[in-house]
């Protein structure tokens, strides 16, 4: 090749930092197309195929309707309650999602892993991808949602994508962590669904954080998934519900306390993937 | 021509632990009746604490202290015995896992090859993995893109591009697989074992096509194979590992012989267990021998192979014969036997049988030889299965390069003329 100069490295023990970050880049391709591979078969063999990523949003909402809105008659703040659900359950979708992928994609994908050299930090990220790709199209539905109650937006919508990058370095970051964890101890199997399970009654998706006792509020802020759906439903009803400072510094604290850990331990623990997957 | 790659002082250690056999990986539950097993272990051995300790952990040196260099241009073979730690030296020069140990310097880009259609999604069409695939193998996208046309042409699918693999043959699978794999080009290839798959005709095509892209372009490829005559055929250097060191390098014809004799040293054949010693007629020893008389279990395909059975004869009953059946890993080869004869039967109670097995029958394979000794229709006095095992490598035949393939179950040395066709008189 006419550039060889550029390919000249050394393999030592426990020196694999320096060229990691490069490779990084060097392998973003890569990235691409596993990110393309896991979109392109997530809907293959099924009849109604992307309309999955449809349905399963929208029936969980009517359900959330039906048992908090029009049985239990929890409050929504002023605005629909549809919309009120929905705007929460979309960041918890992804972050549900994308945790649950990235914590299971090493295994799932351990044949690559023992076979082909690149950066693995390349597969829990491409299948966070996925769920991005998810939330995009339930986003539609949202939209969809809002026109037919006559809900205008706005321009607190601008902020939306702020949350959604919370959102995906919260998910990252434990999906990182879980992940190099699971290589070694196949509890996380079964531990990844109940944490998601519990997680989605800590959060507020089918409540508003204001029914939360004010004594226990910064308990509460501590789960970080706490601000990133308040924060949506803020940007969608136009700051018409709750959401306050403290509760984002909170949840970007942690949220950046997750990722680093995830990503040191990740790296850490990265080098033995092949040795006991 | 520079240096491609260097070793340096590379060791690896893996940690085994023994309690732990049967799964790759620990579970919390794992841990916690390993601690009661212990305590239960505890309660009924009170003195014996130490012994428990000793059970868990156990180091292993894959590789220990390897150094060599490879240059650019060379074609090293790599062989050894299983467990040897040929896949561990790939994977560490691939970069799959790291070294425990020491340093590797390498010069070019470099693709390795340790399964053939390594991220194959079967859910995607063939169009869509060849892109993956490549991606995978470490092409660019621009790259495959050039070359598409070719690979499609290489492994011969253009019918089914859009179709998904999980649809297509095993054979076409492979072939498409092998397409993109002998469509790579790196500095250093680094290849395992991949062509003992596929068929004879389509592996003599990827062999070539690895040949021709090493030999033109100044190519480096280090190539791992059981099969003797491949790595006689593509390598120019080889490299013979043993319990993870380096027993020996240079040339290929050297390493190929040295490696033969050297399982030579350490087999002792079979011996029979007491109880056979109440039996009226028994089987006491076997062993195989080479042409000069030195026990051997390897043999090169040219060579004779000599059996030995050491026969007990406690009460002579004439007529009884002795048999040698051989099977290789899938059925029965041939069977050979001989009526024994007893000629003084003062001197000795113990006859031996000998009998030769000719130079050029036996393909390259492994071998298991049952013995038996019996009264034709009547009784069978011993039986021994598997009592020996050799392994004919292929030196050079003329079917080398169809090494690993199902090509016939001997070598026949057939007449053959050939006559033009106006000659013949019927």
């Amino acid at each position: 090749m006419k550039n060889q100069e550029n390919f000249q490295f050394t393999i030592e023990a426990g020196k694999s930092e320096r060229h990691y970050w490069m490779d990084l880049w060097r392998y973003r391709e890569l990235f691409y197309i596993l990110a393309w591979r896991d979109i392109a078969v997530r809907y293959k063999q099924t009849i109604i195929g992307l309309l999955w990523a449809i349905i399963r949003p929208l029936l969980t909402m009517i359900i959330f309707v039906v048992v908090f809105g029009k049985i239990a008659k929890l409050p929504s703040e002023g605005i629909p309650y549809p919309i009120f659900v929905f705007a929460a359950l979309l960041p918890w979708t992804f972050f549900a999602n994308a945790f649950a992928d990235a914590s299971n994609s090493l295994i799932s994908n351990s044949n690559l892993i023992s076979k082909v050299y690149f950066p693995r930090l390349i597969i829990p990220a491409a299948s966070v991808i996925v769920s991005a790709v998810d939330f995009m199209i339930s986003f539609i539905i949202l939209l969809a949602l809002m026109a037919w109650y006559h809900y205008l937006p706005s321009w607190y919508l601008l902020t939306l994508p702020l949350f959604l990058l919370l959102g995906f370095f919260a998910s990252l970051g434990a999906g990182l962590f879980v992940a190099s964890l699971n290589v070694k101890y196949r509890d996380f199997r079964f531990i990844i669904p109940f944490i998601v399970q519990l997680g989605l009654y800590i959060s507020p998706v089918g409540f508003s954080s204001t029914i939360v006792p004010e004594q226990y509020q910064l308990f509460y802020y501590l789960n970080p998934m706490v601000a990133v759906i308040d924060g949506f439903r803020w940007a969608i009803s136009g700051g018409n519900t709750a959401f306050n400072t403290t509760e984002l510094s909170i949840s970007i604290s942690v949220i950046t306390l997750f990722f680093l850990v995830g990503v040191i331990y990740f790296r850490k623990i990265e080098k033995t993937f092949v040795d006991v997957i | 021509m520079g240096i491609a790659i260097k070793v340096e002082n590379i060791s690896k250690k893996y940690i085994i632990q023994h309690e732990k056999k049967s799964a790759h990986y620990e579970t919390l539950s794992d841990s916690l009746i390993q601690g009661s097993k212990n305590i239960i272990t505890r309660i009924s051995h009170p003195f014996s604490h130490s012994k428990i300790e000793q059970q868990t952990q156990e180091e292993f040196w894959a590789l220990k202290d390897i150094n060599f260099e490879i240059e650019q241009g060379d074609r090293l073979g790599i062989i050894g015995r299983n467990g040897a730690g040929k896949s561990t030296l790939l994977k560490i020069l691939s970069r799959i896992t790291e070294p425990t140990s020491g340093k590797v310097h390498i010069n070019g880009r470099i693709a390795s090859l340790l399964e053939v259609g390594t991220g194959f999604h079967p859910e995607l069409t063939g169009r869509e993995n060849i892109f993956l695939n490549g991606a995978i193998l470490g092409m660019s996208r621009a790259e495959v893109k050039t070359k598409f046309d070719e690979i499609v042409a290489f492994a011969e699918i253009e019918k089914f591009l859009d179709t998904p693999v999980k649809r297509y043959s095993s054979g076409m699978y492979v072939r498409l697989a092998f397409a993109v794999a002998a469509h790579l080009e790196p500095d250093i290839l680094i290849v395992d074992e991949v062509l003992a798959v596929g068929d004879a005709q389509f592996q003599k095509k990827c062999l070539g096509k690895m040949e021709e892209v090493s030999k033109s372009r100044g190519r480096t490829v280090l190539f791992v194979s059981h099969q003797m005559g491949a790595i006689a055929q593509f390598c120019n250097k080889a490299l013979l590992l043993d319990k993870g060191m380096i027993a020996q390098s240079g040339t290929v014809s050297h390493i190929i012989n040295y490696y033969m004799n050297m399982s030579a040293n350490n087999m002792s054949g079979f011996q029979a267990e007491t109880t056979s010693r109440y039996k009226d007629i028994a089987i006491m020893k076997a062993r195989s021998y080479d042409a000069e008389g030195c026990p051997a279990v390897n043999f090169v395909h040219n060579q004779e192979i000599v059996i030995e059975i050491i026969c007990k004869i406690n009460k002579w009953i004439s007529g009884t014969e002795v048999r040698v059946a051989v099977r290789d890993s899938k059925r029965n080869v041939f069977t050979t036997d001989t009526e024994l004869v007893m000629q003084n039967e003062a001197v000795s109670n113990e006859l031996c049988a000998k009998v030769v097995i000719p130079a050029g029958v036996l393909r390259p394979e492994q071998y298991f030889f049952k013995l038996a000794i019996y009264l034709p229709n009547q009784l069978i006095f011993d039986l021994v299965d598997d009592a020996l095992s050799i392994t004919v490598v292929d030196g050079g035949s003329k079917y080398a390069a169809s090494e690993g393939l199902d090509y016939g179950c001997v070598f026949v040395d057939c007449k053959w003329t050939i006559n033009p066709s106006s000659n013949l008189i019927f």
